[in-house]
């Protein structure tokens, strides 16, 4: 099978794009950032999926599958170049896949689409609406790109749609929500609050999307590893300090001292967890994850150590 | 300190899935229990002098739904029937009670429910327990129950039909409780809900003396055999309603039982 990875540029991208080649499928990338070190027999297209020559890829390549994981997740980043990437970029290959006869795409999306909030489920299933919205309206453009490749489910029926909602991962990348927020010796907490963070290891994350273009899957679904962990835990097993600071001194500190200049819904989802609950994912896929939440923390101490 | 390793022991025999972190796939840490526990088993058996009858009727293992009335003006019913569950049986349990809202929002208040097992009172999570057999506690009169003045302290409020269906829905067996003594504890002469606003909670009970801090009275809890219904949980209104009757009925025979017990208690003393 081809498969095209729109975003191969990634970490967890080229894991992906690594092991289908190990599986024997022949495999393209698209980035507009390079990939050096890709192996000859993956072909790395440096197109952005927005501009015209992304459509020239699809059109000459034919793919069966595109993984498309083009898309920016950190919070620190505008909401409008955010929007155009991750709105825009899942229309353009929408529209390419349907125009070029691509039978399955996979969009790799978040689990914070369901957002952070004190009154909603602890665990998530792929049914709720996105209850976090309202608090943390920054959040839009993720949960419209979500929103809008789910809706290719009934648009277009004979396209197989699999639109995933991954939690936070770990690995050797050290990028990511996550482990940006573990990059320094502190990490500041809300006084008071001590919310559950689920996460699996890149190397968990990338086997499921592998995964997910062999068994291609219909429909949405949550995907999760082992159990949550409170992430005062996940600071402190990773070797860092818990700094706790009541909520208005945060707000007012953040965007100084080194902390990032998140909005201030962003604080909510340190002091809510977001879990979902990713049975369906596992039962479609026969997904497993093989690094507990205890040796993530522990490889993670190794390599990024304070 | 044999006591807090007493609790400990308990804590490190509850049947639940911990990691290697102590923490189980809802957040209940071993370490925020021993603390909790360490200081609710002092006003139980201290305190409050907790008589508990027929903590046989609970079952070991297993899904089961605690249900009873709401004593005195805050949750010390609830703290005190969870201490029960975990001094008293063997092995012990943790009940997981559906909290009110507020607690969530509030620092502090948010971590120490969350990392005992307290979530917040939604459906979600009550299926959610119960599918993964555990013991859960709930108040059906709900914040009316706790809002009740001292003169209306052995009466029962209006009870909600929901408990019903999701026991019918996911055959899960009632053990109904009767607590009495929370109104002497807290005896509420009035609900200050301008207090509760500048707290951020619904209500402040006020008392004679003004705090609403306890008194150390004698709190008794009966518990009574389990009930068994039978259906899907989308039965008529009518149906499911007879049902709550049966609960009530119940649970106000047990307060009554408790209540003679009470008395008799405090004859002797």
């Amino acid at each position: 099978m081809k498969v095209l990875i729109v975003g191969v540029g990634g970490a967890i991208a080229r894991q992906v794009a690594l092991l289908l080649r190990e599986a024997k499928h022949t495999v393209i990338g698209m980035d507009r950032r390079p990939w050096f070190e890709a192996p000859k027999d993956i072909a790395v297209h440096e197109v952005d999926i927005r501009k015209r020559a992304a459509e020239d890829v699809f059109r000459l390549e034919k793919p069966d599958c595109v993984v498309h994981m083009a898309t920016v997740n950190a919070l620190s980043a505008g909401g409008e170049e955010r929007a155009r990437i991750n709105l825009g970029g899942t229309q353009a290959v929408f529209a390419h896949s349907t125009n070029h006869g691509v039978k399955h795409v996979v969009v790799v999306g978040r689990h914070t689409y369901y957002g952070a909030s004190a009154d909603s489920a602890l665990y998530h299933t792929e049914n709720e609406p996105p209850q976090g919205i309202g608090s943390f309206p920054e959040l839009a453009d993720l949960v419209a790109a979500d929103l809008y490749a789910s809706n290719m489910l009934w648009r277009d029926p004979k396209l197989t749609t699999t639109v995933l909602r991954m939690v936070y991962t770990l690995g050797p990348s050290r990028s990511g929500t996550l482990s940006s927020f573990l990059r320094g010796r502190r990490v500041p907490m809300v006084f008071g609050y001590d919310p559950l963070f689920q996460y699996l290891d890149e190397s968990d994350a990338a086997r499921a999307i592998a995964l997910t273009v062999e068994q291609r899957p219909r429909g949405v679904f949550n995907v999760a590893g082992p159990p949550p962990v409170p992430l005062g835990t996940i600071a402190r097993e990773t070797g860092r300090t818990v700094v706790p600071v009541p909520e208005v001194v945060l707000q007012q500190l953040l965007g100084r001292f080194g902390l990032p200049n998140l909005p201030k819904g962003a604080l909510e989802h340190i002091k809510y967890p977001i879990v979902v609950d990713g049975s369906a994912f596992r039962e479609a896929t026969g997904f497993e994850h093989h690094m507990s939440e205890v040796d993530t923390l522990k490889r993670y101490r190794r390599i990024s150590p304070v | 300190m044999a006591r807090d390793e007493a609790v400990r022991d308990l804590v490190e025999r509850l049947e639940l899935p911990f990691n290697q972190f102590g923490v189980d796939p809802y957040g209940i840490s071993k370490k925020h229990l021993a603390v909790a526990f360490g200081m609710l088993g002092f006003m139980y058996r201290r305190y409050f002098r907790v008589k508990a009858v027929g903590i046989e009727h609970v079952p070991p293992r297993g899904r089961a739904m605690l249900v009873g009335n709401h004593s005195g003006g805050y949750a010390i019913d609830g703290a005190m029937v969870l201490t029960s569950m975990l001094l008293e049986m063997n092995p012990p349990r943790l009940a997981q009670g559906m909290v009110e809202k507020f607690m969530n929002q509030l620092p502090v208040s948010s971590l120490w429910s969350s990392r005992c097992g307290q979530l917040t009172g939604l459906p979600e999570h009550a299926e959610r327990l119960l599918h993964d057999d555990r013991l859960l506690m709930v108040f059906p009169e709900g914040a009316r129950g706790t809002a009740k003045l001292f003169k209306e302290r052995y009466s029962l409020v209006d009870f909600g039909t929901g408990f019903v269906r999701l026991a019918l829905k996911t055959k899960t067996p009632i053990v109904p409780l009767g607590f009495v003594g929370g109104g002497d504890a807290v005896p509420t002469i009035h609900n200050s809900r301008t207090l509760g606003k500048l707290a951020g909670v619904p209500y402040v009970p006020v008392t004679p003396y003004f705090l609403a801090a306890p008194l150390p009275a004698k709190l008794v809890v009966h518990y009574g055999a389990p009930m068994h219904f039978e259906g899907t949980g989308d039965e008529e209104d009518s149906v499911v309603k007879g049902y709550v009757e049966q609960v009530k009925a119940r649970i106000a025979q047990l307060i009554e039982a408790a209540r003679a017990d009470r008395r008799g208690e405090q004859g002797r003393t």
